[in-house]
């Protein structure tokens, strides 16, 4: 396949995250879509990765892209603990995960 | 055609298919399970691309331990599709997705005259292995691989802190 079929697949899947994120007003749905577009990244990294061992002599070349993936899911696996604690401590005061109605409280 | 296109086109639309379905399901625990399907997806394009380690991480952290914790919470909070607060904003509606179809849009359109076409011939090569890659984990990348130590502790920490009860 084209590299270039990999980056558009990236580039749709980071859209419709950025939609989700734009449309949406319960909080934990944002949260996944944060979670989708980085996936997406992830997915161009590992297709840069493979394109890149193509593209030259060594048979390892392009290990620092996947070793790069792998600390993405480190920060994201440690970010979705520490924003899913907030989460709850919002709805345990509030009794909601409207983003919308959480904007209004900081008045 | 052969196999590896069919399973790239399959996947793809899979994938795509799958993460529209999170953007517009009304109820949080069917966008959770799309999730789950996407992430299945991506991890079977990461197989295509022969990293082995990270379709099998990918398995793993996020559609075993990650999506969890998302489905964890939302039982905990019991939403189901009559409690999801709706986007009555029809103009919010219409504006974010026509601001991420027009970003897609330039994007494409910025990268399509870009001179970076290469074929990537799938199942072939050593960068995936888990070998190699462990080899350069700890030898090259030992200092960020202990530091992700100290990031999780310090998230741990923060979030049992966040949830704590008064008193």
């Amino acid at each position: 396949m084209p590299v270039n079929y990999y980056i558009f697949l990236a580039l749709a899947l980071f859209c419709i995250g950025v939609i989700g994120v734009l449309t949406r007003r319960n909080a934990i749905i944002i949260f996944m879509c944060i979670e989708l577009m980085l996936n997406a990244a992830n997915l161009l990294l590992v297709a840069f990765s493979k394109l890149q061992t193509q593209t030259s002599n060594l048979a390892t070349a392009g290990s620092d892209a996947q070793i790069f993936v792998f600390f993405i899911m480190v920060v994201a696996a440690a970010e979705v603990s520490v924003g899913l604690a907030i989460i709850v401590m919002m709805y345990r005061n509030t009794h909601s995960v409207d983003v919308n109605f959480l904007n209004r409280l900081k008045n | 055609m052969s196999v590896t296109e069919i399973l790239f086109w399959f996947l793809s639309v899979l994938a795509l298919g799958s993460a529209i379905m999170v953007v517009a399901s009304k109820s949080p625990v069917h966008s959770i399970l799309f999730l789950i399907l996407t992430f299945f997806a991506i991890s079977g394009h990461y197989i295509l691309l022969n990293a082995q380690f990270l379709a099998i991480v990918n398995i793993i952290v996020y559609a075993g331990a990650i999506m969890v914790l998302f489905l964890f919470v939302v039982m905990l909070m019991n939403l189901n599709a009559e409690s999801e607060p709706p986007q009555k904003n029809k103009y919010l509606l219409y504006g974010g997705t026509i601001a991420g179809a027009s970003l897609l849009l330039v994007l494409v359109a910025a990268l399509k005259q870009s001179a970076t076409g290469g074929m990537i011939e799938t199942n072939n090569g050593s960068t995936g292995l888990i070998e190699n890659l462990g080899k350069l984990l700890f030898t090259d990348y030992v200092f960020p691989f202990e530091i992700s130590s100290v990031l999780f502790l310090s998230a741990m920490i923060g979030a049992v802190v966040i949830s704590k009860r008064e008193g």
